[in-house]
């Protein structure tokens, strides 16, 4: 067994269980902490379900986003659908044989590449260019979309610039599940870009990337108005 | 004082966002608390030994307890959606204005003590120790936020920016770092009743003026009416309702609601305050102990019906806050809401043909409706979606014939907050109040122009004190700001409806 299979497949299992445990670990603070008070925003639905509605609105179609800045909601959106896209165009590499969505999706799973680069771009040229979202902006910020800019970047130049070999790569990611360990093939571009998910997928728990539980957790957009109807006591 | 000096920003004709102006605020900076207003509330006196230690306890404690608090603080992305949605920033171009650097003032903290990133890596991701200097910025960039929730309505995840200031309030005053005009104020509450001060004798005798005012008007034995047993609605009024102008107008106004429709109603000396500064300082003991007061008098005097008078933040905290702090109510009448705004009785009034109005009475003023932030915000009315925009229209509507709304985009749930909102409304905060009034200043001069609007109604005790101070700074007539229920004054008709 070559030492690289050896470093990746235990990487992967590290960044997984950080992110498992750190994810799980995270929505169960958000769980346990009490929303003492009701204080969603307007326009609030008046039932527990129409908030439901609302949330489901929020993640898909970004709709506080959109009435704020449409730039913003452009770029983000863009990056958000296709990143969707292309996690699904990536599950057939972990499962034999491939459901059918995922078969489907594997040629907008290609545009959906170039589109990511695009809205990351928009991103991060309103960091530079934009100067009240320079002021605001870290350095994680910053680091964060190098990030996924690299990832998404490495990805493309596997389909376009230096090929590896998808079938032993799949074959590596299916042993990895069954823990059944096969040959990861030692290409650098490969390398990159697994390395660079497994930082991404161990640093999720632990930075803004929280946001993606923490809008079902927002209590300004998942309570109903319903405060003189429903007596509310803090659980 | 500085407060002569003071420059409103010019009308721009296109409002544009402005380019930063870094520290541009940093001198606005509210009178502390003196030691015994502070205690008053159970808070230390002054600044405690070993602050900054219990002040990061205090963060832990507070996000443990408070799930919105928790995601807010660990949502954030930095994506700038809600940079241009604060007045304060509009009107002062201080970037810690921006709803989000505000927010990070709190944030850079929890991170430090809080987050594996922030003890690792403080730098990189933004995390900083709390230092003296840290807690300066707090004390001054905390008190200018009016806690209106615009920049909620904005935000991809709904982060409030309202709950960070009255969270980072909170861990101020469990140090002995408390504002004084808040602080203040409470005592006032717990000791006599209402934010003014003002004792059950004296108030006693305001009404009885104001009920010789009105007779002396309408030829109408128009009652104001005080802890009077068996009464069917207890009214619960911004104290600033019982003298200050234009305020009074409002009371006049209910108080011949009351008497066109024949509904019996009091006051009560006991609970003689419908606003809730506990909520300006994120105090939920606070909160509570005030509304208790609401509680009591209701079962002391036996009332069926609770109404709230004209108040924005009052509203918000007995609409969205009372059923929780000092319900259930099941003492009382359960056919009507608990409990109710004025407007949604004088509008049930008005829809079921019980009172009437002489609109034309009204025909000296071109009207406007300003939303104030916790109304349009933090509540709602009459039960259905967008009823506390609706409603309060209607009534203006019935009441008077020439109306014109503002521009969509400031008002409605995208309403600009007056200025002097969240416990701010305060005369060493006047270059604060005036600049971030620009917004709703700017919106008001489009429909004088274009309409000829002399007169811009709102609900709310801080608004109306608000705006009566800084219109003029913007060359209108401080008599342009008063309430809907003053409309309603002015043209129901007393006496027999047929």
């Amino acid at each position: 067994m070559p030492v690289l299979t050896i470093v990746y497949a235990c990487l992967f299992y590290a960044a997984a269980a950080v992110l498992v445990a750190g994810f799980a670990w995270k929505v169960a603070e958000y769980w346990r902490a009490p929303a003492p008070l009701k204080i969603p925003t307007t326009p609030a639905p008046a039932t527990p379900a129409g908030a439901a509605v609302r949330v489901a609105r929020e993640v898909v179609l970004f709709e506080s986003l959109f009435r704020a800045n449409k730039w913003i909601w452009l770029f983000g959106w863009l990056f958000h659908v296709a990143l969707a896209l292309v996690l699904l165009r990536h599950l057939r590499y972990f499962q034999d044989p491939v459901w059918g969505v995922v078969a489907l999706a594997q040629p907008f799973g290609i545009y959906a590449g170039f589109a990511m680069l695009a809205g990351l771009a928009g991103l991060w040229a309103r960091r530079f260019l934009v100067e009240r979202i320079r002021y605001i902006s870290t350095a994680s910020d910053h680091l964060m979309l190098a990030l996924l800019v690299a990832i998404a970047a490495s990805g493309l130049a596997m389909k376009y610039v230096a090929h590896t070999d998808v079938v032993a790569v799949k074959a590596f990611m299916l042993g990895l599940l069954v823990f059944d360990w096969q040959p990861l093939p030692a290409d650098p571009v490969l390398l990159v870009h697994l390395a660079l998910v497994a930082l991404l997928m161990a640093v999720f728990p632990a930075s803004k990337l929280l946001h993606a539980p923490g809008v079902f957790f927002s209590p300004t957009r998942n309570q109903a108005d319903d405060s003189r109807e429903r007596r509310h006591v803090a659980a | 004082m500085a407060t002569a000096a003071v420059q409103a920003p010019p009308l721009r004709e296109y409002p544009v966002i402005p380019i930063l102006a870094r520290d541009a605020m940093a001198g606005s900076r509210p009178y502390p608390a003196s030691e015994k207003m502070n205690e008053a509330l159970g808070f230390p006196g002054k600044l405690v030994d070993g602050w900054r230690e219990k002040a990061v306890l205090k963060i832990g404690e507070l996000v443990a307890k408070n799930r919105g608090l928790r995601v807010f603080l660990d949502a954030c992305v930095h994506c700038g959606a809600c940079t241009d949605k604060c007045h304060y920033f509009l009107g002062t171009g201080d970037p810690k204005n921006m709803p989000v650097a505000r927010q990070d003032l709190f944030r850079k903290v929890y991170r430090r003590y809080f987050t594996l990133g922030g003890k690792l890596f403080p730098k990189l991701v933004g995390a900083e120790d709390l230092t003296e200097s840290v807690l300066e910025d707090w004390y001054r960039y905390f008190n200018q936020c009016s806690e209106c929730r615009r920049c909620s309505v904005y935000c991809p995840y709904g982060i409030d920016t309202a709950e960070i200031t009255m969270a980072a309030k909170e861990v101020m005053d469990s140090i002995g770092v408390g504002q004084k005009y808040t602080n203040e104020i409470i005592g006032k509450v717990h000791k006599i009743g209402n934010n003014l001060g003002l004792p059950g004798p004296a108030l006693k005798n305001t009404l009885e003026t104001l009920e010789e005012e009105v007779k002396e008007e309408t030829g109408q034995d128009v009652r104001f009416p005080l802890d009077e047993k068996g009464a069917e609605v207890l009214v619960v009024t911004p104290s600033a309702d019982f003298f200050a102008e234009p305020h009074v107008y409002s009371l006049v106004g209910y108080a011949k609601v009351f008497h066109a429709a024949g509904i019996r109603w009091t006051l009560s000396s006991h609970a003689s305050e419908a606003a809730n500064f506990g909520v300006f300082i994120g105090s939920q003991a606070q909160m509570k102990a005030i509304a208790g007061r609401v509680r009591e008098a209701a079962l002391e005097l036996g009332v069926r019906r609770l109404v709230v008078g004209e108040c924005g933040h009052a509203w918000r905290v007995a609409y969205s806050f009372w059923n929780t702090l000092i319900g259930p109510f099941d003492f009382l009448d359960s056919r009507y809401p608990v409990p109710q705004h004025i407007c949604e009785l004088t509008y049930d009034l008005i829809e079921r043909g019980a009172i009437t109005f002489d609109r034309e009475k009204n025909d000296a003023h071109v009207v406007t409706f300003h939303d104030s932030c916790n109304v349009a915000r933090a509540s709602g009315m009459g039960g259905l979606p967008r009823g506390q925009f609706i409603i309060p229209r209607a009534v203006i509507r019935a009441a008077a014939n020439h109306f014109h709304d503002m521009a969509p985009e400031t008002i409605h749930e995208h309403t600009f907050c007056c200025g002097g909102g969240g416990g701010l409304l305060t005369d060493e905060l006047l270059e604060l109040r005036v600049k971030g009034a620009l917004p709703r200043m700017e919106a008001l001069q489009k429909v004088v122009d274009e309409h000829g609007v002399n007169f811009m109604a709102t609900i709310c005790a801080i608004c109306k004190a608000q705006f009566a101070k800084v219109l003029p700074y913007y060359k209108f007539d401080m008599g342009m700001i008063g309430g809907v229920h003053q409309l309603v004054s002015n043209a129901i008709r007393l006496g027999r409806n047929d």
